[in-house]
């Protein structure tokens, strides 16, 4: 089953489905021939894209629409926030090759700020998968809820068995840890185990969260990891500022708790164009660096050094 | 057009521009444009819209999106004389007990769409025109734009698009009334030829007076019978349309007039004698 099938699934029983495109087939390849008037390429034109599928939420429609990540989020900024969010249409939106997965194109499609820009806007969700499997698990539920909602699309082959269950606003709990808990959401979630094979390796009990819908967040899972944990890990391939770091910031302050937090992401700059590997390898964000980022702050904690060896 | 029909749309466009000057004083409105395309308006709302207070849910109606929202007094002000909203509510302009402001938004019976921010209106009529092609619904799809407004990529986005999509349940109207908020469009960013643009990007083009419900009459009977391509109407008009002392004049685009003025300015609009106007153009948007 890929995206692409279970979205033809999901069409062919409901008619309120109208596929958009602004000419990114990449995902969507083989349903202009089998979904027919249903399916509408709008050409590069993303304000139009987003103009067009609030018209026809208007009209009833759940439009779920497809373009890069940068451009869905940033060229139509403004037609997200004032035709989608303000009304609360139910437009859904897809973007392609977000964060880390746009490799080797550069600056220009990096949306490593899509998670700060969409979640700004009231009424808009986020949901970020973590590969294909979370994303096809993830993919009813969202599609079907009367919200807007921003899927960071992703469709990785899955390192782990994700758990059927899904719920929008609640976390995936890949496992439960006292010394440490990782936090992350997205592609991470495949280095983020790597990691924590490595630290477990070494003697930590390691707790890792896939959030899964960013917004609404599961606010009770991360204060759960902050509370029982000595030091909360967040791991994103997004701007340090506006994205998960943010999100568990604001968790922090709002309910007055004091925690050891270690953030990971990305600073104030664009990330090095390459081939996924090698962009993971030079940004120090493949499994291997954010165990060492890792150690390295728990060797500066004193209390863990005496504890653990 | 019959005598008493003509009467009878002068007679509404009278009151709906005595409306627009109430909502000129207390914080003011953008008077110029709703003042130049309040016939249009008010003759798409009489004549040519299946729309009343009675069918604002039914998939059949028809739809009108006003996309430069600034003019929206114009609308407030025909919703008013038809009955979609009590009169005395326009009373409530700017107060915080209602949602009569500057800008057009759904809590108003009658208005399907909130704007505002220009460039916007075309492409979610796009949306509502593809849907009712798909259900082979006649509903009629008809957009307000701003010339001003003629400036935003998006608009030249969704006419291209909607043009190779043969939206022909689709027709722009272009409230031309030559200016955007401080200057002459020709003197800024320059829109002539218009016809000949629109005509390039594949739309039936027509042309008639915005002010002069008989010129607006003849365009849309032709618009009636045109298929197969969305329809552009160029209705040209006069900014401040109905008060001379500031009928086409620059400075007088978003205005707050004093209790005086606007009672000198409802006798102007039936006598046209001039007012002194003391005010200054507010600069806002």
């Amino acid at each position: 089953m890929t995206y692409e099938n279970l979205l033809l699934e999901i069409i062919e029983t409901d008619d309120r489905f109208i596929v958009m495109t602004a000419e990114n087939r990449a995902a969507i390849r083989n349903l202009p021939a089998q979904t027919g008037k249903r399916f509408i390429d709008v050409g590069i034109a993303e304000q139009t894209l987003i103009g067009m599928a609030a018209g026809l939420a208007l009209r009833g429609r759940i439009p779920i629409v497809h373009a890069l990540a940068s451009f869905l989020t940033m060229r139509s900024f403004e037609f997200i926030r004032t035709d989608v969010g303000i009304p609360a249409l139910p437009v859904k939106l897809i973007g392609g090759v977000p964060g880390f997965l746009s490799d080797g194109n550069g600056p220009t499609h990096q949306a490593i700020e899509d998670i700060s820009l969409m979640r700004g806007i009231p009424n808009v969700n986020i949901f970020c998968p973590s590969d294909e499997e979370d994303l096809l698990i993830g993919l009813t539920s969202v599609l079907m809820s009367p919200k807007p909602f921003y899927i960071r699309y992703n469709n990785l082959k899955s390192s782990v068995q994700h758990s059927k269950h899904f719920e929008i606003g609640k976390a995936e709990i890949i496992s439960q840890g006292s010394d440490i808990t990782i936090l992350t959401y997205g592609m991470m979630l495949n280095e983020s185990l790597k990691a924590k094979k490595i630290l477990e390796k070494l003697g930590y009990s390691i707790g890792l969260v896939n959030l899964r819908t960013l917004k609404p967040v599961d606010s009770k899972s991360i204060i759960k990891a902050l509370k029982s944990s000595s030091l909360t890990v967040t791991i994103e391939d997004h701007f340090l500022t506006g994205g998960l770091f943010s999100i568990v910031s604001e968790i922090l302050a709002k309910e007055k708790i004091m925690a050891n937090v270690l953030p990971i992401a990305l600073p104030d700059r664009w990330f090095k164009p390459a081939l996924l590997d090698d962009v993971l390898e030079y940004e120090k964000f493949n499994g291997e660096h954010l165990a060492l980022k890792i150690i390295d702050v728990l060797q500066q904690e004193r209390k863990f050094i005496t504890h653990f060896y | 057009m019959k005598e008493a029909e003509l009467k009878d749309l002068q007679a509404v466009s009278l009151k709906v521009r005595e409306h627009i000057i109430k909502m000129s004083g207390s914080g003011g409105c953008f008077i110029g444009a709703s003042l130049s395309c309040a016939d249009i308006i008010v003759y798409l709302y009489k004549k040519i819209l299946n729309i009343t207070p009675f069918n604002l849910k039914h998939e059949s109606r028809d739809y009108m999106f006003l996309s430069k929202g600034h003019d929206v007094p114009a609308l407030y002000a025909v919703l008013a004389e038809l009955g979609f909203i009590e009169k005395n509510r326009l009373k409530n302009h700017l107060k915080t007990n209602d949602n009569i402001y500057w800008h057009p938004n759904t809590n108003i019976p009658g208005i399907e769409f909130h704007s505002g921010s220009l460039g916007h209106l075309i492409s979610v009529a796009m949306g509502v025109a593809y849907d009712c092609v798909l259900k082979n619904s006649s509903n009629k799809i008809v957009v307000v734009l701003g010339d001003g407004e003629l400036n935003e990529g998006s608009v030249w986005e969704a006419v291209q698009i909607s043009s190779a999509m043969k939206l022909d349940n689709l027709t722009a109207v272009v409230d031309r009334n030559q200016f955007q908020a401080n200057v002459r469009t020709e003197h800024l960013i320059p829109l002539e030829p218009l016809e000949r643009k629109f005509e390039a990007f594949g739309w039936n083009v027509f042309s008639c007076d915005g002010n002069d419900f008989e010129s607006l009459e003849e365009s849309f009977l032709q618009i009636k019978s045109s298929r197969g391509r969305p329809s552009v109407l160029i209705a040209d008009t006069i900014r401040g349309k109905g008060l001379p002392s500031i009928e086409s004049r620059a400075d007088r685009w978003f205005c707050n007039f004093s209790e005086k003025e606007i009672e000198g300015l409802l006798n102007e609009l039936h006598t046209k004698e001039k007012t002194n106007l003391i005010s200054e153009t507010l600069m806002v948007r």
